[in-house]
C-alpha cells in the first residue's frame, strides 16, 4: 500500500516537474504573446495540480492533506481566471493573435515581439 | 543540495535587481519588484524563517506592489528618459554615493562574526532566553509570535505606531484633494463577469483566511501584520473589479479611519492596563491571575490590535490613492 502510494505521488511529482520545465520551454520559444501565454497558464496549471496531487499522498496527517486541497481549490480557481484576465487585457490593448495566412503558414509579424512586456 | 539552491536563488535575486535597474516601463518594474519579494519570501523559507517569509510575501510581493501599481495609474507609465535635455538626469553622483556607500558597508562587515558563528553576540545575547524559557513563560508554540508581541512588545508598538503614521501622512497629503461627493464609476470593468464572479468566491475565502491567519498566529506563522495585510487585500479586489462607488457602500471610509486609531488604541490600552494592574508597560504578566493566562490574553489582544491597524490603513491608502487618481480624470 504505502509502496503504491509513494511510487505513484513519485510519478505525479516528476510528470509535474516535467510539464512545469515544458511550460517554461514554451513560454520562451511559442511564436506570440497569446500562444506564450497558454504554454504558461495551461502547462502551469496541470503541473501545479499534479504535483500538489503528489504531495498529498504523501500527507503525514489529515490536516495537512486538507490544506494542500485548499491549495489546489485556490490554484484552480486564481491560475485560469489570471490567464483569462490577461488574455482580455491584451486584446483590449489592440494586441491580435497570430493566425495562419493562406498557405497555412504563420504570416511575418511585422510588430516586435510582445513577450517581452 | 541545499547551498545549490540558495546559490541559484540568490542570482535569480541579482538578475531580477538588475532587470529592475535596467527596464524603463515602470508597470515592468512593478511586477519585477514583486517577483523579487516571492523570490525574498522563498529564500526565507529555506534559512527556516517562515514567519519572515509569509510577511514578505504577503507585504513585499503583494500589498506593495498592488499600491505601486495603484500609485503607477496617478503619476505615469514611463520613466523618464535620460536623453531628454530637461531631465536632471545625474549618474555621476548617485554612482559615486553608491558605490562609497557599499565599500563602506562591505568594509563593516569585517568587523562582524562570521555568518553563523556561534559565538555570535545574536546566538549569545538574549536569544538563548527566548528559545529556552519561552515555553515555560509565555507558552506558546510559536517562538516568534512570542518575540514579537511579547517580549519585545515595544518594538512592534512602535512598528504600529509608524503604520498608523503613515495612514495620516497619506490621508494629510492628498485628502484635501478629494470631494467626499460619489465619483462616478469607470465603466472598464463592468464586463469583467468571470473576474467578478470568480473574485466573489474568492473575497470570502480571503476574509477567512485573513482571521485565520490573525487568531492562528501563536500556533503557526501569522499574525496581526500579514493578516491585516490580507483582510485588506480583499477589499482591493472588490473595489477593483466592482468600482470604487460599489466599495464605499461597503467601507465607510470614516469608521476605517476611526478603526486604524483604534488599533493602535488597544495596543497601547493593553500596556496601560499592565500599569494599572500593578505591572510595567507591556507587561503581561499583570493582566490575568497567573502569569502565562495573562500573556496569552496580552499577545491576543496586541495582535488584534497590530491587525486592525493595518487593514485599516491599507484600506485608508489604495482608497485615497484610487479616488484621487479618479476624480484627476486620468485616463487608463
Amino acid at each position: 500500500m504505502s509502496m503504491v502510494t509513494t511510487y505513484l505521488s513519485w510519478a505525479l511529482l516528476v510528470l509535474g516537474g516535467f510539464l512545469c520545465v515544458s511550460g517554461s520551454v514554451g513560454l520562451l520559444r511559442f511564436p506570440d504573446f497569446f500562444t506564450r501565454m497558454h504554454a504558461a497558464s495551461v502547462t502551469d496549471t496541470l503541473a501545479t495540480g499534479m504535483i500538489l496531487v503528489g504531495l498529498m499522498l504523501q500527507a503525514p496527517t489529515w490536516i495537512v492533506f486538507g490544506k494542500l486541497v485548499m491549495i489546489l481549490v485556490f490554484v484552480l480557481l486564481t491560475s485560469p481566471t489570471a490567464g483569462h484576465a490577461l488574455a482580455k487585457a491584451a486584446l483590449h490593448s489592440g494586441l491580435k493573435p497570430l493566425l495562419p495566412g493562406k498557405g497555412g503558414k504563420i504570416d511575418a509579424d511585422p510588430r516586435p515581439s510582445a513577450g517581452g512586456v | 543540495m541545499e547551498s545549490f539552491i540558495h546559490i541559484i536563488i540568490l542570482s535569480m535575486l541579482v538578475t531580477t535587481a538588475a532587470a529592475i535597474v535596467r527596464v524603463k516601463d515602470l508597470f515592468a518594474v512593478t511586477m519585477l519588484a514583486g517577483i523579487y519579494g516571492l523570490l525574498s519570501a522563498s529564500f526565507f523559507v529555506l534559512m527556516d524563517a517562515h514567519d519572515v517569509a509569509f510577511t514578505e510575501a504577503a507585504v513585499g510581493a503583494g500589498i506593495s506592489t498592488l499600491l505601486i501599481l495603484t500609485t503607477l495609474s496617478m503619476t505615469g507609465r514611463f520613466e523618464k528618459a535620460a536623453e531628454n535635455p530637461k531631465s536632471n538626469y545625474k549618474p555621476a553622483l548617485a554612482l559615486t554615493l553608491v558605490t562609497v556607500t557599499g565599500a563602506l558597508l562591505i568594509y563593516g562587515t569585517q568587523d562582524m562574526p562570521a555568518f553563523g558563528a556561534a559565538d555570535a553576540p545574536v546566538q549569545t545575547h538574549v536569544v538563548p532566553r527566548y528559545l529556552n524559557d519561552s515555553a515555560t513563560e509565555i507558552d506558546i508554540p510559536n517562538v516568534v509570535a512570542s518575540v514579537l508581541a511579547s517580549y519585545r512588545g515595544y518594538d512592534t508598538f512602535g512598528e504600529v505606531v509608524v503604520i498608523f503614521t503613515a495612514g495620516i501622512g497619506v490621508l494629510a497629503l492628498i485628502m484635501s484633494t478629494v470631494s467626499t461627493a460619489p465619483v462616478a464609476l469607470r465603466a472598464s470593468m463592468e464586463e469583467h463577469v468571470i473576474l467578478r464572479i470568480v473574485s466573489k468566491m474568492l473575497i470570502p475565502l480571503i476574509l477567512i483566511f485573513g482571521l485565520y491567519v490573525q487568531f492562528h498566529g501563536e500556533y503557526g506563522p501569522g499574525g496581526g501584520f500579514q493578516a491585516g495585510v490580507i483582510f485588506a487585500s480583499a477589499f482591493f479586489l472588490y473595489a477593483m473589479l466592482f468600482g470604487l462607488t460599489a466599495a464605499r457602500k461597503v467601507v465607510n471610509s470614516n469608521w476605517v479611519q476611526a478603526l486604524a486609531a483604534l488599533g493602535v488604541l488597544l495596543y497601547g490600552s493593553v500596556g496601560v492596563l499592565a500599569m494599572i494592574n500593578g505591572g510595567n508597560f507591556l507587561d503581561y504578566n499583570f493582566l490575568a491571575q497567573d502569569d502565562v493566562h495573562g500573556q496569552h490574553m496580552g499577545i491576543l489582544f496586541v495582535e488584534l490590535g497590530v491587525g486592525i491597524t493595518v487593514a485599516s490603513v491599507m484600506i485608508i491608502i489604495f482608497f485615497t490613492f484610487s479616488t484621487h487618481q479618479q476624480r484627476d480624470g486620468e485616463p487608463d
